[in-house]
């Protein structure tokens, strides 16, 4: 190799710096980046985005302490206020923090007494410990309506997306028809049917659960997997136009194994997005069945019912509203704001 | 440097020009000191594969980059002013009136909405003071001058009634409906057929010669480069390679990546032989190495090339390269051949 | 068809009167065949590269998938090593038959891993008896198309279009193909890569022996690569011959002026080329012109090019022209 024989710009030149480079060095310059996995780098991205994580942290307090909450409040959701083995009947709508006359005498004597941190309802009960329970009644309602969504919409919508022609222009006319019906409607005339139903029945899961709660669950399941199979076809019909899923066929693969190894891994991710967007439509749509008295049964509270029945003292207690209805916000919001993160993170379409 | 004053600024001049994006895995520097001169009525071909900066170049020029883009250093001089510091106004002016630009795919460029007359009258209307009437004839006299057909009849239909090929022409009419001094045109064949390719091309050299405007074409085809192009500025990661005349960068390639380019694509000569392709990997532009950005696939990178960035040293003919090995061979000229 | 050079040479791959009708709905009520392979024949000997050039929507892509039988053929047969290959056995010949396609990014699955795309014909044809036998097998393919076997647990969206092209022809010679369908597999990607992945093409051929059908737009890329080559346009094919054969002395009109638009990558050629520019558009294949397809935009178009259809006649040599022209 020459030698440079005059330099060009008077720098002083180093001989052996036009000397060939090795292999090795050149290689060291064409390093890969990091090796992630789709997972780790939407979490990666989720966990950037302040909104979905401050979400994920209320989600996380609320649900611990639906957890702690009955392990360290002695009072039930259902019973009244006693002191000494004796029912309080002042410890009627008390304020948060505040105690009955007789609850104060036993502090007066240096006992002590577990404070009422939301006060008291009208019927001498701790309304806090109620808060809790009628919050976890409405997140498993919601998180139990949405798993029914999901496995009926999931499976609905694969099979119309996955076999299309006249099997999905069937599959979907009834989910258009179910579409148009007016679902309010539906809710009530239903609840109001199988109410009556149900009523009658001695299965021991309907009792505990109360007839309410069936009808809730038979409506979400009847009408609101709708768009779930809706989009879920729209997703396996994106897919099935890839070239992988051709490239499946051209190696011999047969459809159950399409389906397996390459449809459903690759719409999860849509799946997990709408079933986490659809948690909350749920909680409200049972809050508001129970607002109006078409939910849970009494004494089982639910943040709708709990919000119903303070609407009776609302001038002279309004904390009795405030307290369920910002429940219902807070995890709504969470929800919405996590499922949107959810959606910036991990959603392929908004990649690249 | 004293004669020159006198002498007419050249119509546009990239000088020094810096661009870059902010991602969300850090800042880019998609263009990275790029300098160049078009002259009236010349072609100027950028060629680069995807993420050389080429199209990042021209939209810097027109000042169109995306929201999370910007120049951060260098000169865009239009006839000597400097169109960086233009404000919007300035610039919507620039737009169309001065330089024009068409895009690779036709398909997406034009609003299905609107009839193709519609556009290009609006494209008009917006930089002139005419009447719809006015505005309409010169729509269809554009489409003619494009070589359309039957442009009464096209002049009311849709985009979607239309062919590639069509759109692409639309697309030119639309460009030089207001009589730009320069035509930028971004890949402007990638999404055609050979053969509809090769009208296009024709089309546009036609047109350079009836109205003598400059022309920037970015392309990856060095096929289109050399039935085009008068000038040609090689891009990779960002730089510049080289540039020279159309001649000196395919006969006398001063830049390893142009030399290795060139033997690489299959052309009548070598169909006998096997290919001499270019090792490695594209670069990442979110990984650029301390030196030469094509130093890791560069067959006589040398220590120096992978820790200082060559410098762009002038050689004979107008002929700019930066590449170590010119400095090795000596081939580099004492001063700009201009002087 | 010549029947000499049939019979006297053993062909790998046989396609008669290939046909690939698609209904398109044209009305409420009414549908259109859009015959997008109407009538297609060749033949690939083993090891041997048939380049099949054409515009967009001429069907050379249909023709590559039909005969894959990853649509069902309208009509005609496909013979593989002199037996015809029909939906029942097909199963059988997707070990013998494979294909790459064209765009790196979707024809990989970005949930898997390279192993596991490399590995997956390997799993559907079970040619594995143990985990380290997997392993080892697409190790070694992965070697065979330059990957870094570190690189065998990453995730596709990792790698550059080159290296996705590589993984994709892994996938196909996993089951020890004879004849390999390439689609397109070099217009995706960078000029300075896809010299990379013509020479890999040719030395996998040298060493393994398979057969391509190598479908391409690209004249220059297709005459380096292949022996033979075909033209098609609008669902026929128009023009056979050796590939210096066709480059040097083509025959009908549509290939002459394919092969003069192709732009010369060299200013002095690029200059002197006189170009025979093609008026117009390619028609519909919803509403084909009678007769010869290619009428409509040629220049020696003449009454009988509008009433029939011209066959494929040797030229001789093995040159095949459908055109009138003498």
């Amino acid at each position: 190799m020459d030698t440079p024989k005059k330099n060009p710009f008077s720098l002083q030149i180093d001989v052996s710096r036009f000397e060939k480079a090795t292999e090795e060095e050149k290689r060291q310059q064409d390093v890969m980046s990091e090796s992630t996995t789709f997972f780790k780098d939407g979490m990666r991205k989720l966990m950037k985005n302040p909104l979905a994580v401050a979400s994920m942290i209320v989600l996380i307090l609320v649900i611990g302490t639906i957890i702690i909450a009955p392990m360290v409040v002695p009072y039930g959701y259902e019973e009244m206020i006693s002191v000494n083995g004796k029912r309080d009947k002042t410890a009627k709508n008390l304020g948060p923090f505040e105690y009955s006359k007789r609850e104060q005498a036993v502090i007066d004597e240096g006992g002590s007494v577990f404070p009422h941190i939301m006060g008291t309802d009208s019927q001498c009960r701790d309304y806090f410990i109620r808060v809790v329970e009628g919050t976890k009644i409405s997140l498993s309602v919601g998180l139990f309506a949405s798993i029914l969504v999901l496995i009926i919409g999931v499976l609905y919508g694969s099979i119309s997306g996955y076999l299309g022609g006249k099997v999905d222009l069937i599959m979907m006319r009834i989910v258009d028809i179910i579409y148009s019906l007016p679902d309010m409607l539906i809710i009530i005339l239903l609840s109001v049917v199988l109410n009556e139903r149900l009523a009658n029945s001695n299965n021991p899961v309907i009792q505990s659960l109360g007839t309410n709660m069936v009808s809730i669950f038979v409506v979400f399941g009847l009408l609101y997997w709708v768009g779930m199979a809706r989009l879920v076809r729209g997703e396996i019909l994106k897919i099935k136009n890839n070239e992988y899923i051709l490239a499946a066929k051209a190696v011999g693969a047969k459809s159950s194994r399409i389906i397996r190894t390459h449809i459903i891994p690759n719409c999860i991710s849509v799946i997990i997005i709408t079933t986490a967007l659809q948690i909350p439509s749920a909680i409200f749509t049972e809050s508001f069945l129970s607002f109006v008295g078409m939910g849970v049964k009494a004494p089982m509270p639910s943040l709708g019912s709990l919000a119903n029945s303070a609407r009776e003292g609302l001038q002279s207690y309004p904390l009795q509203l405030v307290f369920p209805a910002v429940t219902i916000v807070l995890i709504v919001l969470a929800f919405n704001l996590l499922g949107d993160g959810l959606r910036d993170a991990f959603d392929p379409k908004l990649r690249r | 440097m004293a004669e020159n004053t006198a002498k007419k600024p050249p119509l546009l001049q990239v000088v020094d020009l810096h661009t870059s994006f902010t991602t969300d895995k850090g800042e880019v520097q998609a263009v990275n000191g790029v300098s160049f001169t078009l002259e009236e009525g010349k072609t100027l071909g950028i060629v680069g594969e995807s993420g050389s900066g080429k199209s990042v170049t021209a939209y810097s020029i027109m000042q169109i980059l995306e929201q999370n883009g910007h120049i951060t250093q260098g000169q865009i001089l239009f006839q000597g002013n400097d169109i960086t510091h233009y404000s919007s106004k300035q610039m919507q002016d620039f737009r169309g009136k001065k330089c024009s630009i068409i895009f690779q795919d036709p398909m997406t460029s034009l609003n299905p909405v609107y009839t193709v007359g519609n556009q290009i009258m609006e494209a008009v209307l917006v930089h002139h003071e005419k009447s719809k009437a006015e505005a309409r004839d010169i729509a269809i006299n554009m489409l003619k001058l494009v070589g359309i057909n039957d442009a009464e009849r096209r002049f009311k239909q849709h985009p979607h009634e239309l062919s590639g090929g069509m759109r692409q022409r639309v697309m030119i009419a639309m460009a030089l409906a207001s009589e730009p001094w320069i035509l930028i045109a971004d890949e402007p064949t990638t999404a055609l057929d050979v053969t509809i390719q090769a009208q296009i091309l024709e089309l546009m050299q036609e047109l350079q010669q009836k109205l003598n405007m400059a022309i920037i074409i970015v392309t990856h085809d060095l096929g289109v480069i050399a039935q085009m192009a008068d000038e040609i500025v090689v891009m990779y990661g960002g730089r510049i390679c080289e540039r020279g005349t159309a001649d000196e960068i395919f006969y006398h390639p001063a830049h390893e990546y142009t030399k290795g380019l060139l033997r690489s694509i299959p052309s009548v000569d070598n169909m006998k032989e096997k290919l001499v392709p270019i090792a490695g990997t594209p670069i990442n532009l979110l990984n650029m190495p301390k030196g030469c950005a094509f130093c890791a696939r560069c067959d006589n990178a040398m220590k120096i090339c992978l820790e200082e960035v060559p410098p762009e040293l002038p050689l004979p003919d107008g002929h700019y390269a930066s590449c170590w090995m010119n400095v090795v061979n000596h081939n580099y000229v004492e001063e700009p051949a201009d002087e | 068809m010549n029947n000499t050079v049939q019979n006297t040479e053993k062909n790998l791959v046989e396609v008669r009167d290939l046909q690939e009708y698609f209904p398109i709905r044209t009305g409420l009520f009414k549908k259109t065949m859009l015959k997008a392979v109407d009538g297609v024949n060749f033949s690939i000997k083993p090891g041997e590269t048939l380049g099949l050039v054409g515009e967009s929507g001429c069907g050379k892509t249909t023709v590559g998938r039909t005969l894959l039988r990853l649509y069902k053929p309208t009509g005609g047969q496909i013979f593989f090593d002199g037996n015809e290959v029909t939906d029942k056995n097909m199963q059988n010949y997707r070990k013998e038959m494979q294909m790459v396609f064209q765009d790196p990014y979707s024809s990989l699955d970005p949930r898997m891993t390279v192993e596991d795309i490399i590995g997956e014909p390997l799993d559907v044809h079970k040619l594995y008896k143990s985990k380290g036998e997997r392993r080892d097998k697409i190790l070694e393919l992965m070697g065979l198309v330059g990957l870094n076997a570190e690189h065998a647990t990453r995730y596709v969206h990792e790698f550059s279009g080159g290296q996705r092209q590589r993984i994709g022809i892994a996938r196909a010679l996993a089951v020890n193909p004879r004849f390999i369908v390439c689609d397109e597999p070099v217009s995706a990607l960078d000029v300075s890569i896809q010299a990379q992945v013509i020479n890999m093409f040719e030395e996998l051929q040298e060493k393994l022996g398979v057969a391509y059908l190598f479908i391409a737009h690209d004249l220059l890329v297709v005459h380096h690569i292949s022996d033979r080559i075909a033209v098609m346009y609008l669902g026929r094919i128009v023009e056979t011959a050796d590939a210096d054969e066709l480059n040097e002395s083509p025959i009908h009109p549509y290939t002459l002026s394919l092969l003069s638009a192709v732009p010369i990558p060299d200013p002095n050629t690029a200059r002197a080329q006189k170009r025979i520019i093609l008026e117009g558009d390619v028609p519909s294949p919803l509403n084909m012109p009678s007769g010869c397809a290619f009428r409509t935009r040629c220049r020696y178009a003449t009454e009988q090019c509008a009433k029939e259809c011209p066959p494929l006649t040797d030229r001789g040599n093995g040159h095949l022209v459908a055109c009138w022209c003498k």
